[in-house]
């Protein structure tokens, strides 16, 4: 039999042909590579381009309107501040952007699924509109024909007492300014010890009702810890801070802090549309749950309330989260429409103002698309993690 | 034996008149609760607050009479619909057909052409789909552009430089996802592969793509594509756009087809293997065939998704519908109707995409039948 | 260059194309047209009319030189090019000639492998306020908020101009000159800057365009012209020249109405112009009534100004574009 065995011919095994393919892939990629590169460098080379990190040091000829987080000098200030302000800004209105949409979209989406019809309907209706138009023109829509038209000029601002100021600049309000050091470390101190306090006391919690059924408000002590302990520490640490109230100058108000109108306009675009395709996933989630499970719940004598809470979204957040987190990473990316309406996130300030005026196209796209990279490849990261941690385990 | 015991019953009585009809159902899904109740108010006082000033201003108080904007600025309470009906050829076909309009039709012919052949692929029991495929996806692009850009039936050329407005963003997004399927097919094909390498090269292409903002591809396909070609290539920004969009849509349509080939139960690869077929076999004959089925749903969203963002290139300049649109409503003859033609730009997009998405979901009801565990 | 080409040359990586270093003219008269670049949404100076013809001055400019290549102005075709892409359409051979309202500035001539013709269009850049904030001069905007389109020298000048006089300022940056209208018109800033011609034209198109007032100060010089690619020299005389001719036209007070009886005048420097006399046509490589057709088809400067940049509310009378012989700089050197 052994003998009779007729050998394979080398270009017949499959570990050769695999071996084979793979060097020939390999050489075709390297092959397209190396001739965009070269075909990059000649023509870099014969327009006179220089291409280079040297103009990163350089200070910046423009001004940068909106920077909440380190101060921009015009006239010191050098391109790598303005490439981090532009990521900082990028992360800011993500953050906020996500929250809110996290929020809407939830609302939306158990609305979606209200006994209520007319509700129901107009859930549905709001995200069909909205998912079903190009993000851009809302965006547009929302910062030209609804955000500047209807709010007033600075000085007709619609104001809170003395505190806080609407108008079409944006929102200002009361920034706090620090006065002892060493008392906002109390308050920091403070805070992480409410939160390490709060972790504890959820476990216990946890614990508790596993052993004797006796469920713990957990929120609401929480919540109050969270609001009481701030506040008993700023008053303990001496107030180590007071507040800078904005007040109206020739133009505009100074002092305090600002959430301009673009930034508005852009968060409440970027939150209303996500919010669309949030709900949707919530919905598809929620009903992804058994109708045995509910009614399981209700013959174990759970309302409608504790079942949604402790039956149906515990499973049907498995479902959830994962088209919810890459909504988040879309809304990132999308972030980059500022472009549009003036906010200074990274694609407006870096890859279109810097791009402009330095000419540096090359090194400015690629430093643009790594900050994008990078998030998107924490966001997939974290991604598989959870989906390994929550998998199923199925019997 | 005796009629006497037969049990007759009476007639049910007709439910309460409460319980029936349309209050019955008003009970039963507006006032079911103090609650639900709550919710049926505010409900309504959104759609009072909502509805009637549009409708005031969209259609009853509205002007669309005239070819100039002197009727509308008689009366700025309504909309002004008369600069769409003047700019209409301009906002759906861009310049050149909009200066042209007795070439309109080359548009029209060739958007009736796609759709006569594209509707027999969507009947079940039509025959000759292999036949109608083919001649969609090689013969039509090539008739397509004959037309549309003219020069070779002795037609008029238009320049891609002049196409804009709606056929412009019909032909970015169709011309991707065309070109998208194949180099999609392969790399989903490639992310499942039992080759390392191919594995890698695969999953690094599609993760780059897919972790960039297409308006950056956009940028570096405008201002990049130039400096990787050689000095004597040369490509118009159509077609610049056009290859930023394939490449970006097909990490996107890569996805989906990974997702059909994931659902696959794995019986079907064994099957094949069984069968003795080779890899290429199998994957044309057996997986393929059913996995770019069950794909279809997640293609065709992917395809929604591509035709709104196809409103990106008006920032690169290109004409699109959304700023061919916009650059309507900021000529001298028509400045300061702008709402108007976001609307009206809207309005087609959302036209276009809520019918495919309702597409695709009665598609994936239909696919999903005995899946069901 | 048609798309299914590109396509092709995608694949291949290396099909040959259009020459970007060929001889343009050779080039423009194979294909039978002149490739602009434009702006195509800045009224008065490139922007579709209802019927989708490109209007304009510096559209003009590109009929003027299709009439004077070909003898026929509609030879003339336009590519819409944003602030960025201009230079890159115009290195890499997408267009013939860049005539796109772009600022002569000496990093423009050195470093980009281009070369400014003459000018159409001379501008210098001022600020724009509402009229209710009581401003009377650039000196008085300490802190206000700016609106202001990217990308452009303007930016630069801005920020010179504040520090320079010891004042801050936000900026508000729009990518396109529309988004920046529409944010100044809309309340996102208390001052516009922009080329003075363009704060003309943006306020025309404002909902109250008597609530703003353009202020005295010019900061800047912009001399704004057709470009060319460096490296050829009959290409750049071509478009120099057309643009000379149509000067020297408005000076002569030769107009497209009496071009044909001109062509029979006596006076010598005329007839030069017109093709009657020498052979300047010949000299730059086009035929002899070169200039006759671009005067007869496109009209002489004034009458490409009157009929464009006029109704914006910008009078040519006593500015800066007005002849060398009124008060202006506009001064074409003479054909002969």
């Amino acid at each position: 039999m052994a003998e009779h065995h007729t050998k394979i011919p080398w270009h017949r095994n499959p570990k050769v042909r695999s071996i084979f393919f793979q060097v020939a892939l390999l050489a075709a990629t390297v092959w397209v590579a190396a001739t965009i590169l070269g075909n990059t460098v000649e023509n870099l080379e014969e327009r006179g381009i220089r291409t280079g990190l040297g103009f990163m040091g350089g200070a910046a000829p423009f001004n940068v309107g909106f920077s909440p987080f380190i101060e921009y000098k015009l006239g010191e200030s050098t391109y790598t501040d303005v490439f981090i302000i532009g990521v900082l800004n990028t992360m800011l209105v993500s953050v906020l952007g996500i929250v809110a949409a996290t929020v809407l979209g939830f609302f939306i989406g158990v609305l979606r699924l209200s006994p209520n019809w007319l509700m129901a309907k107009i859930a549905s209706a709001y995200i069909e509109i909205f998912r079903n138009v190009p993000l851009l023109l809302q965006i547009m829509f929302w910062n030209f024909a609804v955000f500047l038209p209807i709010l007033p000029a600075p000085r007709q601002s619609w104001g809170l007492g003395a505190t806080a100021f609407l108008n079409n600049r944006g929102l200002y309000l009361p920034s706090p300014i620090v006065e002892s050091a060493a008392g906002v470390w109390l308050m920091v101190a403070a805070i992480a010890a409410t939160i390490v306090g709060i972790i504890i006391l959820r476990r216990w919690a946890h614990r508790r009702q596993n052993r004797t059924g006796q469920p713990f408000p957990v929120l609401r002590v929480a919540l109050a810890a969270v609001v009481v302990v701030p506040v008993l520490a700023y008053f303990a640490g001496g107030q180590p801070f007071t507040l800078d109230f904005p007040f109206l100058d020739t133009f505009n108000f100074e002092g305090g802090m600002r959430i301009p109108t673009p930034l508005f306009a852009l968060w409440f675009a970027l939150t209303t549309y996500t919010a669309s395709f949030i709900a949707e996933a919530v919905r598809g989630g929620i009903l992804s749950v058994s109708h045995g499970q509910t009614e399981a719940a209700y013959a174990l004598g759970l309302n409608r309330k504790r079942t949604l809470d402790l039956v149906i979204i515990p499973q049907a957040m498995r479902v959830i989260i994962p088209p919810t987190i890459s909504q988040y990473l879309n809304l990132t990316k999308n972030s980059s429409l500022a472009v549009a309406i003036a906010y200074e996130e990274l694609v407006n300030l870096w890859a279109g103002i810097a791009l402009n005026q330095t000419g540096q196209a090359l090194i400015i796209i690629a430093m643009t698309i790594a900050v994008y990279e990078t998030l998107s490849l924490g966001t997939s990261a974290f991604l598989n993690w959870y989906n390994a941690r929550r998998q199923l385990v199925e019997r | 034996m005796n009629a006497a015991f037969t049990h007759k019953p009476a007639p049910d009585r007709p439910p309460p008149r409460i319980s029936v009809g349309a209050v019955g159902w008003m009970r039963d899904n507006l006032f079911s609760s103090w609650m639900n109740t709550a919710l049926t108010i505010v409900a309504v006082y959104i759609l009072i607050t909502l509805i009637p000033p549009f409708v005031q201003w969209a259609l009853l108080d509205a002007n669309w009479g005239g070819r100039d904007r002197s009727i509308c600025d008689a009366n700025k309470d309504g909309a002004c619909w008369t600069f769409i009906k003047v700019r209409f050829l301009q906002i759906m076909f861009g310049l050149y057909y909009g200066a042209n309009p007795d070439q309109v039709w080359r548009p029209v012919l060739a958007f009736a052409l796609l759709i006569a052949l594209a509707i027999p692929l969507f009947v079940e029991s039509f025959p000759y789909k292999r036949y109608v495929s083919i001649g969609l996806l090689v013969v039509f692009p090539f008739v397509g552009y004959g037309l549309i850009h003219g020069q070779w039936f002795g037609l008029p050329v238009a320049e891609t430089s002049q196409w804009g407005g709606f056929m412009l963003t019909f032909v970015l997004a169709s011309v991707g996802i065309v070109c998208a399927l194949p180099i999609g097919i392969l790399l989903a094909l490639g992310r499942r592969s039992n080759m390392p390498l191919v594995r890698t090269l695969s999953v690094s292409y599609i993760e780059f793509w897919r972790g960039t903002p297409l308006i950056t591809i956009l940028f570096m396909a405008s201002v990049m594509l130039p400096l990787f070609f050689p000095a004597e290539v040369d490509f118009d920004k159509v077609a610049r756009a056009m290859i930023g969009i394939a490449l970006f849509q097909s990490a996107y349509t890569a996805e989906a087809i990974r997702g059909g080939l994931q659902a696959m139960p794995r019986g079907q690869f064994e099957g094949a293997d069984a069968m003795g077929l080779k890899y290429w076999q199998s994957m044309r004959l057996i997986i393929l065939p059913q996995a770019l089925k069950i794909s279809i749903p997640g293609i065709v969203n992917s395809f929604i998704e591509l035709f709104k963002d196809t409103s990106l290139v008006a920032i690169i300049g290109l004409l699109d519908l959304l700023n061919m649109a916009q650059t309507a409503s900021r000529s001298i003859e028509w400045k300061g109707y702008d709402i108007e033609a976001y609307l009206f730009a809207a309005l087609l997009f959302w036209i276009c995409c809520y019918g495919m998405s309702r597409y695709s979901q009665a598609l994936e009801r239909k696919l999903d039948t005995g899946h069901k565990h | 260059m048609n798309i299914v080409k590109s396509m092709a040359a995608a694949a291949a990586l290396s099909v040959a194309a259009v020459g970007a270093n060929a001889a343009t003219l050779d080039d423009v008269k194979e294909k039978g047209f002149v490739q602009c670049g434009v702006d195509g949404g800045l009224p008065g100076f490139s922007a579709p009319d209802d019927s989708g013809q490109m209007r304009g001055i510096d559209a003009d400019v590109c009929y003027a030189v299709a009439a004077a290549v070909f003898g026929d102005s509609s030879k003339a075709k336009f590519t819409p090019l944003t602030a960025k892409e201009r230079f890159t359409a115009l290195s890499s051979g997408e267009i013939d000639v860049l005539s796109r309202n772009t600022t002569h500035t000496l990093h423009r001539d050195s470093a980009l492998g281009i070369n400014f013709t003459y000018y159409n269009y001379i501008d210098g850049q001022g600020f724009m306020v509402k009229k209710n904030l009581g401003v009377t001069s650039a000196k008085e905007l300490d802190g206000a908020a700016v609106c202001v389109q990217q990308g452009t020298t303007t930016e630069l000048n801005l920020a010179d101009f504040f520090r320079a006089n010891g004042m801050e300022f936000t900026p508000v940056g729009y990518d396109t000159s529309v988004q920046t209208r529409e944010g100044f018109d809309g309340g996102s800033c208390d001052v516009l800057t922009s080329d003075k011609s363009q704060l003309a034209a943006i306020r025309t198109e404002l909902k109250d365009p008597d609530g703003a007032a353009i202020l005295p100060e010019t900061i800047s010089k912009e001399p704004l012209g057709p470009v060319v690619r460096q490296g050829d020299d009959q290409w750049f005389n071509i478009v120099k020249w057309v643009l000379y001719a149509l000067i020297n036209a408005d000076e002569m007070g030769i107009t497209s109405a009496n071009v044909d009886e001109m062509k029979d005048s006596g006076n010598p420097a005329i007839a030069r112009i017109m093709g009657t006399e020498g052979e300047m046509g010949k000299d730059i490589g086009l035929s002899a009534d070169w200039a006759y057709n671009a005067i007869k088809q496109v009209g002489n400067y004034d009458e490409i100004y009157q009929r464009n940049v006029a109704p914006l509310g910008l009078a040519r009378e006593g500015s800066v574009n007005a002849l060398w012989t009124e008060g202006g700089v506009l001064y074409a050197p003479p054909v002969r």
